[in-house]
């Protein structure tokens, strides 16, 4: 299904790997954690842990460095939302533009929720009208059946 | 005449008409379409059978076209007939024979074509199927789903002709976008489409059940095994597609929360949802109007998913913009049947009224909580494609939208649904007791547990406590699953449990297995980006990968390089993995074929990367535990699906009052 987005992506699908950039021990969950979450800008839609574009590469070699001379990921994501802007990130920011972005998904639930129970509470409060009907119903068949059976 | 000669000669004249006769067959197929669609309304408006009774015929009229277009363009890519402007783009004389008859649907018009053949499939089979059914209800529903196919084929025929000629014919085709020339992709895009479209006959019934203001258990019975199986096919089509993701982009994921898959989620989620509200308003008689809106809505999300696909709009608002007239007809056509019909909705449901009624702790209750969990992911799944959209469309800036916030907000909202499911079966309708509840599955829940807390540790080694919760949760599903089918089997005789029961176990056995798969592959995968050189090697959790050099290969329309991997742990060889990189020869377009070891406990997966200095090569290898179990749920849950289908109450339609259908029903409680 990636196809479109891959297919539009300069290096034309597939994967393609330059030389992997030198770590110093211990950091290279960090880094394929960090990478993993920073958008190719040149690309459709890949992080720079897939994409082949040379910015990618370059991007890479940046995180990288920034890793070995010791900067924290709030560090390196802060320089590079300073470069690149929040669209680097694909973990959006919790900012007052994306309030809804990450709270709508709950409110919602919370507002479904609410309506279920209310639903249900509600539904509960009727039963005594229907009871009634059902009391109207029985009398009327019972005097049915009385019917039936004085004929 | 030689036979070379004559062939040529054929083709030749055969190439003058054929085309020009698939172009005329979409029109009558059009043509037809809009009797299907008005005739038989307009009959059961006015009382007049005849006239009503001219939805069957012309569906079969509209269906026969299209298949005589369908096959007419299959023939064309067949012999290469580039005069055709469709077969030139996308097929050359050098593709295999397998891959020119799947070009067919390899891109936007053809892949239209097959959509509408589809759905003019699936209105054959409701034609063909529903002969018990009262006439006015199929009349109205194969009327609805004229009013669908008119404004796909209109939009083929204004829009996307694949039938557009091109002079001078060109001497050669372009090629097939490398990426589809696979096995995985000839049956991914038409199970998801058997989906989509599916989906059209759940939505024709629910606009006839607002039209008709009749809806009722057998309502609810006879457009459920149709929303079972377009569910069916939209199961396997997003399965086979992470599959074919997974081996052919060489990035080891199985799933990118990208729009696309996304596109194609979203109507899963919500016909999901449909599927149970289904079953309480067939059993029930409640929740009538939000089983419609719920068709409605899984229907609009399918077209949702074409449009963000095919208007280029993900690509970016610019490219929209740029070449706006397809987008732009998909966008209208969206909101006159989203519109339509949800302003119909507004008109019409409200006299659907309740006719029974139930306490919050109740299966009824419970699968309402199913509903909203996943009506709620689906939500979330929509905000997250179309917020990046939304914020650039009213400048609200540029953001990125991507799997960290899929993740982060996705499994709280479906990892409760798992919890339900375990409930599902041993939960009584109308009013539960939780004394019962418990009486009956605490032996379940121990054991769940149990299980989750044991074998993540047993297998992989270590273990969180987001791990155990999860596992324990799958657990629970399974073991609930299966304590149903033994209860039942136990009690009553194996043979006597219906099919319902069956498909709906395996589908909850599935989704147990699927979460135990996605728990463990997010948790212990392992991967390594390596540089090697001949006769140098890797080391990967506790497996040895040796890179033994390249090989190069020439395939039909490609040059392959392949490089040779040795695995082994200790001393003893497992396998020699293969991963290539091919480049096709007509566009010159790079490729990646991963070399996979699967086992069902874990697959051992490397891709080739480039050639570095010297003879060595970058390669990127992957350790996935347990990944087989996400397509292996994926796929239980879809043969859930296919045997709850065959459930014998659908088989009797319109003897609901005889004695032999009530005991069924009793039976089968789902």
């Amino acid at each position: 299904m990636r196809y479109w987005i891959a297919a539009l992506c300069l290096g034309f699908g597939g994967l393609t790997l330059a030389e992997p950039p030198a770590l110093h021990s211990g950091q290279e969950a960090r880094y394929q954690a960090l990478i993993e979450e920073l958008r190719c800008l040149v690309c459709q839609n890949q992080n720079i842990a897939e994409s082949n574009a040379p910015l990618a590469e370059d991007l890479r070699l940046q995180v990288a460095e920034m890793i070995n001379a010791g900067r924290s990921d709030a560090e390196i994501k802060d320089y590079l939302v300073a470069r690149y802007g929040d669209f680097v990130l694909y973990r959006p920011p919790f900012k007052p533009n994306t309030w809804l972005l990450w709270g709508g998904p709950f409110l919602l639930l919370v507002l479904g929720l609410v309506t279920a129970f209310r639903i249900f509470s509600g539904r509960r409060s009727e039963t005594p009208d229907e009871s009634v009907d059902q009391a109207a119903l029985h009398k009327l068949l019972q005097g049915q059946s009385d019917q039936r059976n004085k004929s | 005449m030689p036979a070379i000669e004559r062939i040529e000669v054929t083709q030749s004249v055969t190439s003058l008409f054929l085309p020009e006769l698939g172009h005329f067959a979409l029109c009558l197929a059009l043509s037809l379409t809009v009797l299907q669609a008005v005739v038989p309304m307009l009959g059961v408006v006015t009382g007049r059978v005849l006239w009503s009774e001219l939805a069957r015929p012309a569906a079969i009229g509209q269906f026969s076209f299209l298949l005589i277009a369908y096959l007419i363009l299959t023939w064309c890519f067949i012999v290469s007939d580039f005069s055709v402007s469709y077969v030139a783009h996308n097929s050359n004389t050098q593709l295999p024979l397998a891959y020119r008859i799947s070009a067919v649907w390899g891109a936007h018009e053809g892949s239209l074509l097959l959509w509408v053949l589809m759905l003019a499939s699936w209105t054959m089979a409701v034609a063909f199927f529903s002969k018990s059914l009262p006439r006015d209800l199929t009349a109205t529903v194969l009327s609805v789903m004229g009013m669908v196919s008119i404004g796909f084929l209109l939009f083929m025929l204004l829009t996307s002709n694949p039938f557009d000629r091109q002079f001078p014919v060109p001497a050669e085709g372009r090629d097939l976008n490398p990426l589809l020339q696979d096995p995985g992709l000839i049956i991914h895009p038409p199970m998801l489409y058997m989906g989509y479209v599916g989906f059209s006959v759940a939505f024709a019934f629910a606009i006839a059940a607002l039209i008709g203001g009749r809806l009722d258990t057998a309502w609810a019975r006879w457009t459920r095994p149709w929303t079972t199986s377009a569910w069916m096919f939209l199961t396997l089509g997003i399965m086979l597609g992470s599959w074919w993701a997974y081996h052919e982009l060489g990035w080891g994921g199985w799933w990118f929360w990208d729009p696309v898959e996304n596109a194609s989620f979203m109507p899963w989620l919500v016909g999901t949802a449909l599927v149970h509200s289904l079953a309480v308003t067939e059993k029930r008689g409640i929740f009538k109007s939000w089983t419609v809106l719920l068709a409605i809505t899984a229907f609009s999300m399918s077209l949702l998913g074409t449009f963000l696909v095919r208007s280029g709009v993900l690509v970016s608002v610019h490219a929209f913009a740029t070449d706006p007239e397809r987008g732009v007809f998909i966008l209208g056509f969206f909101a006159i049947v989203v519109g339509g019909s949800l302003g119909l909705y507004a008109w019409r449901a409200p006299r659907f009224r309740a006719s029974g009624k139930a306490g919050f702790f109740s299966r009824e209750g419970f699968l309402l909580l199913n509903n909203i969990f996943l009506v709620v992911a689906a939500a979330a799944v929509f905000v997250g494609t179309l917020y990046p959209l939304l914020a650039d469309a009213m400048s609200l800036g540029k953001l990125s939208v991507g799997p960290p916030y899929f993740n982060t907000v996705f499994v709280p909202l479906t990892l409760p649904l798992v919890l339900l499911v375990g409930c599902a079966a041993a939960l009584n309708w109308k009013r539960g007791r939780v004394d019962t509840l418990w009486q009956r599955l605490r032996w379940v829940a121990l054991l769940a547990l149990a299980a989750g807390l044991a074998m993540p540790w047993l297998m992989l080694g270590k273990t969180t406590f987001l791990v155990i919760a999860a596992v324990s949760m799958a657990f629970w599903a399974m073991f609930s699953a299966s304590e149903e089918i033994i209860r039942r089997g136990s009690r009553r005789g194996w043979l006597k449990i219906p099919a319902a029961i069956w498909g709906m176990s395996l589908a909850h056995f599935g989704l147990g297995i699927f979460v135990i798969g996605v728990t463990l592959v997010s948790a212990y995968s392992a991967e390594n980006d390596v540089r090697l050189a001949p006769g140098e090697s890797a080391e990967l959790s506790g497996f040895e990968f040796r890179f033994e050099g390249i090989t190069q290969y020439a395939g039909p329309n490609y040059d392959s390089t392949v490089g040779k991997v040795t695995v082994s742990r200790g001393n003893k060889a497992l396998a020699v993995l293969e991963p290539e990189k091919r480049i096709y020869r007509a566009m010159g377009n790079a490729m990646t074929e991963a070399g996979v070891l699967p086992r069902l406990h874990r697959d051992l997966y490397v891709s080739l990367g480039e050639p570095l200095s010297g003879q060595a090569w970058s390669l990127r290898l992957y350790y996935r535990p347990f990944m087989r179990f996400v397509w292996l749920g994926a796929l239980l849950m879809a043969l859930g699906g296919f045997l709850a289908m065959f459930d014998r109450r659908y088989r009797k339609p319109g003897k609901l009052d005889s004695g032999i259908e009530r005991h069924a029903v009793a039976e089968s409680d789902v």
